[in-house]
Parts: C-alpha cells; structure tokens; sequence
C-alpha cells in the first residue's frame, strides 16, 4: 500500500477535494497543475523504463504541469477575475458530494473484474473518483474558467486509466489524453474570449438563449 | 496492369479509390468552379466506366471473391465481397452514374467563384462510391455505413438548390423517411448478427436455421427498412418530392439505381432467411400491385413532369414487388417454374427501370432546362424545336409503356407468363388470384400508356403554351445526347436480343436465388434467339420506313392550324391540357382520394369577375396518414422539452448521472 504510485494516488483524491472546496482560482489552478504534475510520475514507477515511458511522462509534465497553468494564469490575468463567487451549489455541499462520489469509486473499483495486477490497488478509485470530481466541478460552477479546470481534472482521471492501459494499447492512450485536452483548452479558450467580449462576463449561464 | 488483374474486385478497389480522390479534390479545389466541375465528372465518368467493365465478368463468375481490410477496433473487418448477386446490381449503378456524370457537363452551369460545384461533385462522387460499397459490403457494419453515406450524399444532391422553399422541405422529409428506414436496418441488422453470432455476411448463412416467427420479423424488418427506400406503397411518400427537386442527372441516378440499392438489400437478406411461407409472397406480391395501381394513378393527375416520373417509379418498384412476391410464394410452394419466371421477369425489370427512367429523367431534365419550369404547361411543341430530345424522350416512353421491340415489353411478357404459369400450376383459389393479378397488371400497363401519351403528347407536341417553350432550342452539346444515346440503345438492344441479358441473369445469378433449379433451363423462356431478333429488327425497319414516308408527306402538304370550329382567335390556351387529358381517368377511374383537391373562387353576378382556380396534388398517403401520425407524435413528444434546459452544467449533469447509472447497471447485471 505504500508504494509511490498509490502515494501519488492519495494525493491525487486529496488534491481533488480541495479543489471542490477552495473558492480562490489562482489555489485552484495551482491545485489542479500540481495533480497533473503528479500523475505525470505514474509512468516511470509503472511501466519499464523505456524511451516511451519517458515521452509519455515528460509530455504530460509539461502539458499538464507547466503549460496549463502558464495558460489559464494569462486568462485570469486578462479577465482580471480572482474567485469564484457564487457556484451553483456551495462549497460544503460539493465537499459532500465529491466524498460520496469517492466512497462510490472505491465500491466500484473492487467490484470490477480486472487483471490481478490492477485487483484492489488505489488505480481505479482514484481514476473515477477524479472523473466524478471533473463532472462536479463543471455541474457546480459558473465561471467559464472553473469550468475549465474540471475538464483538466477529467482528463486527468481518464490519464490514470489510461497509465493501466500504455502497455497494451500503445499510443491510443498519448494521443487520446494529449489531443483532448488541448482542444478543452482551445475550445474554452475561444468560448471565454467570445463570452468575455460579448456579454462582459465570464458567466456561461449568459449561454442559455441557443436552447431552442 | 493485365486485363485478368483488373476485371476482378481488385478492379473495384481502384475505381472506389479514383470515386475518392475526385471527390476529395473537388473539396480541395474550393470556390475554383471552373476546376472543380471538369474534374469532378470526370472522375465519377471515369471511375464508373471502370467499374463497369471490371464488374462484368463477375456476373457470371461462380465463385464470389473476397477482399478484406482488418478493422480491430470495429470487430469485423473492412471486407467486400463481389458475386453476381452483387455484380447485377453494379452493373446499372456504373452505366447511370456514367451517363449522368456525362450529361450534368452541360447541364449544370456553376458561377465562377462558388463552393457549389466542388461540394456537387464531392456529394456525386461520394454517392457512386457509397452505392458500390453497399452492393459489395460483406459485413452488416460496413453495409450500414455504406448506407448511411449513400443517404447523406444524395440528400445533399437533392437539396442542391437549396435556396428554394420547396426543394428544402423535399429534402427535410427525404431525410427523415430514409432514416426512419435506416433505424429498421439497424435493428435488422443486429438482431441477425446476434442470431448469427457476428456481422459478417458469411456467418448469416445460420439464420438458415432460425424458429419461423423470429425469421418473419426479420424479414418484415427488411421489408419495411429497404421499402422505405425503395419506394415501396405506402412508404413512397419521400419520392414524388424528392426526385423533381434533384437535377435532373441526380433525378436519374436516384430513381434508376439509389433505390435499386435497397432491393439488392432484401434479395441479400433473403437469401439468408429460411423459406418464407407462401402466405407472405402473396401479401407482397398484393402489396406490389396496390403501389403500381396507386403510383401510376398518381402519375396520372400530376402536372409536373418529373414528379409524374417519380410516381412512375412508384409503379415501377410495385411491379418489381409483384415478380418478387410471386417468386416467394412460389419458391414456398415448389412451383419452380413459375418462381423462375418471375424472378427473371422481376430481375430484368429492374435493369430496364434503370434504363428507360434514366433516359426519361434525363430527357426530361434536358426540356425543363430549355423551358425553365417542370410544369407541363409550360412546355408543348418541344418536339419540333428540340428533335434529338423529343425522339429519345418518345422512346423512352415506349419502351416504358412495354412496346415491343423495346425492352420494357420483355420483362413485363415475364412477368405475365408467371403468372399464368402460376395459375396453371396451382389450386383453383390462388389461380383466381393470379389471374386477377395479371388482370390488374395489365390495367397497370394500360394506365402507363395514358401516362406517358399524356406527358409526351403534353409536353412535346402541339403548340408551345408559353414563351420559354416557343424559343425554346436543342442544346448543342453532344455530351448531353451522348449521355441519353446509351440507356437509349441499351433498352433497344434488351429488346431486341433478350437472350443477352436474360443470358446474364439466367447463371450463377438464378443458382443463387433459386437453389433447386437447373439454371441453365431455358425452355420456360419465351424463344427468343435469332428468329425473334430478325422479326423485331424487320418490324422496327417497317416502322422506320412508315413514320418517314408519312413525315415526308406531311412536310410536303404544308403546316396549317388546327381548325377551331369557326373561332377566329384560337389560342394555346384553349388546347387540351394535361389535366384535362387526364380528366375521365380522374373522374370515372380512380378512387375520389387521389383526385387533386381544388380551389376555385366563383361568381354568379351577371358580370362576373376575375376568377381563379388551383389545383393541389398532394400524395394522400402523406397528408392522409403519416403527417396526422407525425403530428400526434410530435404533440406527445413535446413534454421532453423541458429537459431542453440551455445551461450547459445541466447538460453535464444529465452526462453525469448517466455515467453514474450505467456504472451502477454493469455492475448489478450479471
């Protein structure tokens, strides 16, 4: 239970409900760079070390741990928003949720039929426990920025998932992880500027009149 | 590249790739129409003549050739398979394309800059390939995808002016009724795989095996998802829109062959399924006549040339219907002869449907460009100013109307023979019925003339009725006739010397769907050969001899006017119209519901005032049955609007609890 990958892992959940609980976006981002940061280790103590480990490590290090955040700090600084004011649901009732969604993830994980390698290590819960916060926060929050940070902390638990799989389906995996979230970034990039100039507001509820 | 190389399913292979990159670079050429539109016919001209000449040794070639990508992700491979079953059908899907690649040189005229040649030819291309792939597809996956392409190209050929109102309302309800069929193919198509245990063709071969009900559901499936694309009575109702708002050429290639796609999908079925018991092939064979009565009754009172063509092919599909219904119930009850007969006579029919109403939609297209408009009043006396197209429509109206010598006449004579056949064979009951059939077909032929003496005579004789149709002029183009010429010769050809094609078909091809018969029996067939091809030639030479004496004689007597019983100012409006040519088989024949509903303003003051009257030709099956049924539908449905919330966290949220839902059924399920 205490090797590195399932201490990684417990920080990972950790880092997950702090996210749900910190209202400052500047901690949030840093949070959810420092996860991603994290799980960029997950290869090299998984896999043999291999010139694909590494790319697969260093890729999303820099992608997850250095570019993200370098990006969403620039957007906050442009918009010049600070913190989440108002979400949908409070704080503590997020908290709430997101512990259950995890108790959830670890009664699942043990019901699943894996390989005996996989059986009851911290992988799995921790990987739809991520997931479920990725949904929570983007459920919860307002701000198109908020909203980008629970796509990051989704791909992040698809990235844990996808760590299991590198060995058997070798580049799915990269490409999937890798493409995904720079179209999430670029895709809420443009939506936020569009918003921003728009409705002067970074509020995705001013979004409702194409409902029809 | 060695002849024996190419004419195989290697061949095929090519010309998908050559129907590929043409439309690819068609795409690439963007807003350059002066590039886009050369090249995009000719490659769909190319690849179809390719295609044509790879596929025909195939026709006759015992044993079928497979060729197979891997496809991991997907669990069954990219795998085509071409065997004569599959190769009768490309044979017709080549020669129209070609034709109708040939002909829209001319016909179409694109503005310099605009997308919208690359992204017509892009969607023809796309459609050839998609109809060569989905005859030739050896999986149910790669049929429906096939399929779905095919649907979505030609929705986008039929919405090609899609500035128009009209032409994107007929668009709208194409698209909805061929995926209403599609979800039937859907179902059909993953229920066989999991009776047969996968999607691969060559495994279907154990539903052989399946309890008769779920065997029949199957099929009612198949008949319901392939007859919605077809044509077949009552779900035609998406044609008569359809083809008149497509060009002409993408009229011709959808009503000759895209529909004759999903007829190849119900033999293909069928020859999976266990007998089907006699009971179904007379209910399709009733149904088959019911649509060729209902659509040639409706192609009766239409003003609009093309969409009396398309209710045209209404009928046309019902008697192909009939042929197949009568082959079922034959096949069922070990009437083999009689099965052989109609089966033939239905197989032919389909070549000659793609042949005369690929000739009539193009003839057509060619006097509509003249004209500007697809009313038949618009038209008249086209046949003087526009010659070539007059005679080649005049033919194709023969050989539609079964005159012999043309080919029309062959595959209809088929048909009749089995059903008389079939009432020599059987009780007394079913003969009566087959009797009545052949007694109602003929009624069916009958009404076709009317059909077609009323649209040639309309559009093509007598006076001009409007001033588009007075200076209207032949195109100089020579591809344009050339692209009518062929279907022309080839129905002349059929009729002339049907044991060539009745040669094709009677091979391989009748082993297949006929299992227990000899297949090279010939001696049920009428005795066509060379005496009977002497006699048409010498009467078609007499025919010759006598339309030219007589022209040649009216031309020297002079051009005078109809004599207008003593009216001094006769005028074009006062000539028969097609409405009222058509009149008494309205009034006196045909059931009141498919009379035009009119609208007339009166007056009975002494000096009456200006007067108007219109007539609507609605199809009754689609405003009578399924736009209530649609509507009922869409009020029930209107309470899921409320899930429409607009908020995109809402939308997640629905995501969420799915996932979360699903999660928990995969792990309570067992």
């Amino acid at each position: 239970m205490n090797t590195p990958p399932n201490l990684i892992l417990l920080f990972v959940i950790l880092f997950n409900f702090f996210i749900l609980g910190t209202s400052r976006l500047a901690t949030c981002i840093r949070s959810v760079a420092l996860q991603g940061a994290l799980l960029s280790l997950l290869p090299l103590f998984l896999h043999t070390s291999t010139f694909h480990t590494y790319l697969l490590a260093g890729g999303a290090f820099i992608l997850k741990g250095l570019l993200m955040p370098w990006l969403l700090f620039r957007a906050i600084r442009q918009v010049r928003i600070r913190r989440e004011v108002e979400p949908r649901i409070g704080y503590i009732p997020t908290l709430l949720l997101g512990a259950l969604t995890t108790a959830g993830a670890f009664i699942f994980g043990d019901r699943l039929p894996l390989l005996p390698a996989h059986l009851h290590s911290l992988f799995i819960p921790a990987a739809l426990a991520t997931l479920a916060a990725g949904f929570l926060m983007l459920i919860t929050r307002r701000k198109a920025i908020t909203q980008v940070l629970g796509y990051l902390m989704f791909e992040n638990g698809i990235f844990i998932f996808g760590t299991l799989l590198a060995e058997a389906m070798p580049f799915m995996v990269e490409m999937g992880v890798l493409l995904d979230m720079l179209v999430a970034i670029f895709v809420m990039g443009i939506v936020m500027n569009h918003i921003n100039r728009e409705f002067s507001t970074l509020n995705t509820e001013q979004l409702s009149l194409l409902r029809e | 590249m060695t002849p024996t190389f190419f004419t195989n399913i290697n061949g095929l292979l090519l010309v998908l790739a050559v129907y590929l990159t043409g439309g690819l670079l068609c795409l690439i050429s963007g807003p350059r129409a002066r590039l886009a539109h050369p090249l995009g016919a000719a490659t769909a001209a190319i690849a179809s003549a390719l295609g044509f000449i790879a596929t025909l040794p195939a026709l006759s070639a015992v044993a079928p050739q497979h060729v197979a990508l891997s496809w991991p992700a997907a669990g069954v491979d990219l795998a085509l398979t071409l065997d004569p079953l599959a190769a009768f059908f490309l044979l017709p899907i080549f020669l129209l394309t070609f034709c109708g690649a040939l002909y829209a040189i001319d016909y179409l005229h694109f503005p310099d800059r605009s997308w919208r040649a690359g992204l017509h030819w892009f969607f023809y291309n796309s459609l050839g390939a998609s109809m060569t792939v989905v005859v030739l597809a050896a999986n149910g996956l790669v049929f429906l995808l096939a399929w779905e392409i095919m649907s979505l190209s030609s929705f986008f050929l039929v919405t090609h002016d899609y500035q128009e109102e009209k032409v994107r309302q007929a668009g709208w309800l194409y698209l909805v009724a061929t995926h209403i069929g599609a979800a039937f193919l859907f179902f059909l198509f993953f229920a066989a795989s999991r009776a047969a245990g996968s999607l691969d063709f060559a495994s279907f071969t154990a539903l052989r095996t399946l309890p008769a009900d779920s065997a029949l559901l199957l099929f009612f499936a198949a008949l319901i998802g392939f007859g919605a694309k077809a044509g077949l009575f009552p779900m035609h109702v998406w044609l008569p829109d359809a083809h008149p708002a497509a060009p002409s050429h993408v009229s011709a290639l959808m009503s000759g062959v895209m529909i004759k796609t999903a007829l190849y999908g119900l033999l293909r079925m069928l020859t999976f399924l266990p007998p089907i018991p006699g009971w179904i092939g007379i209910a399709v064979a009733i149904l088959g006549i019911i649509g060729a009565l209902f659509g040639i009754a409706m192609a009766a009172t239409q003003t609009d040339i093309k969409r009396s063509l398309a209710y045209s092919t209404v009928e046309n599909i019902g008697i192909i219907f009939l042929g197949f219904g009568l082959w079922l119930f034959c096949l069922a009850t070990g009437h083999e002869a009689a099965a052989f007969l109609a089966l033939i006579g239905a197989l032919l029919h389909i070549w000659n449907h793609s042949l005369f109403k690929g000739l009539l939609f193009l003839g057509a297209g060619s006097l509509v460009h003249a004209t500007g408009s697809r009313e038949l009043s618009a038209m008249g006396g086209l046949l003087r100013r526009m010659p070539l197209t007059g005679s080649l429509l005049f033919f194709g109206g023969a050989a539609i109307s079964a005159l012999p010598p043309l080919n029309g006449f062959i595959s209809e004579w088929l048909l009749y023979l089995s059903l008389f056949k079939a009432g020599q064979d059987t009780l007394a009951g079913t003969a009566v019925l087959f009797m009545l059939l052949a007694i109602l077909l003929a009624l069916v032929s009958g009404l076709v003339m009317l059909v077609m003496t009323r649209l040639l005579g309309v559009a093509l004789q007598g006076e001009p009725r409007s001033q588009a149709a007075a200076t209207a002029h032949e195109s100089s183009a020579v591809l344009l006739i050339a692209a009518m010429l062929i279907p022309a010769g080839l129905c002349l050809l059929v009729g002339i010397a049907p044991q060539l094609p009745l040669q094709l078909i009677n091979g391989p091809l009748i082993a297949m769907l006929l299992p227990n018969f000899a297949a090279a029996d010939t001696t049920l067939l009428p005795p066509f050969g060379p005496a009977w091809s002497f006699t048409m030639l010498v009467a078609l030479a007499l025919l010759a001899i006598i339309v030219t004496v007589r022209t040649v004689r009216r031309r020297a007597a002079g051009r005078i006017g109809t004599w207008g019983c003593g009216y001094l100012k006769p005028d074009t409006r006062m000539a028969y119209t097609a409405g009222s040519y058509s009149q008494f088989a309205q009034d006196t024949v045909f059931c009141s519901c498919i009379t035009p509903t009119a609208a007339s303003t009166r007056s009975a003051a002494l000096f009456p005032p200006a007067a108007q009257f219109r007539q609507e030709r609605l199809d009754p099956v689609l405003t009578r049955w399924f736009l209530p049924l649609f509507r009922k539908l869409a009020e029930q449905a209107y309470a899921f609007r409320r899930l429409q919330a607009g908020q995109l966290s809402i939308y997640v949220l629905y995501i969420f609890t799915t996932t979360i839902l699903l999660l928990g059924w995969s792990i309570m399920a067992p």
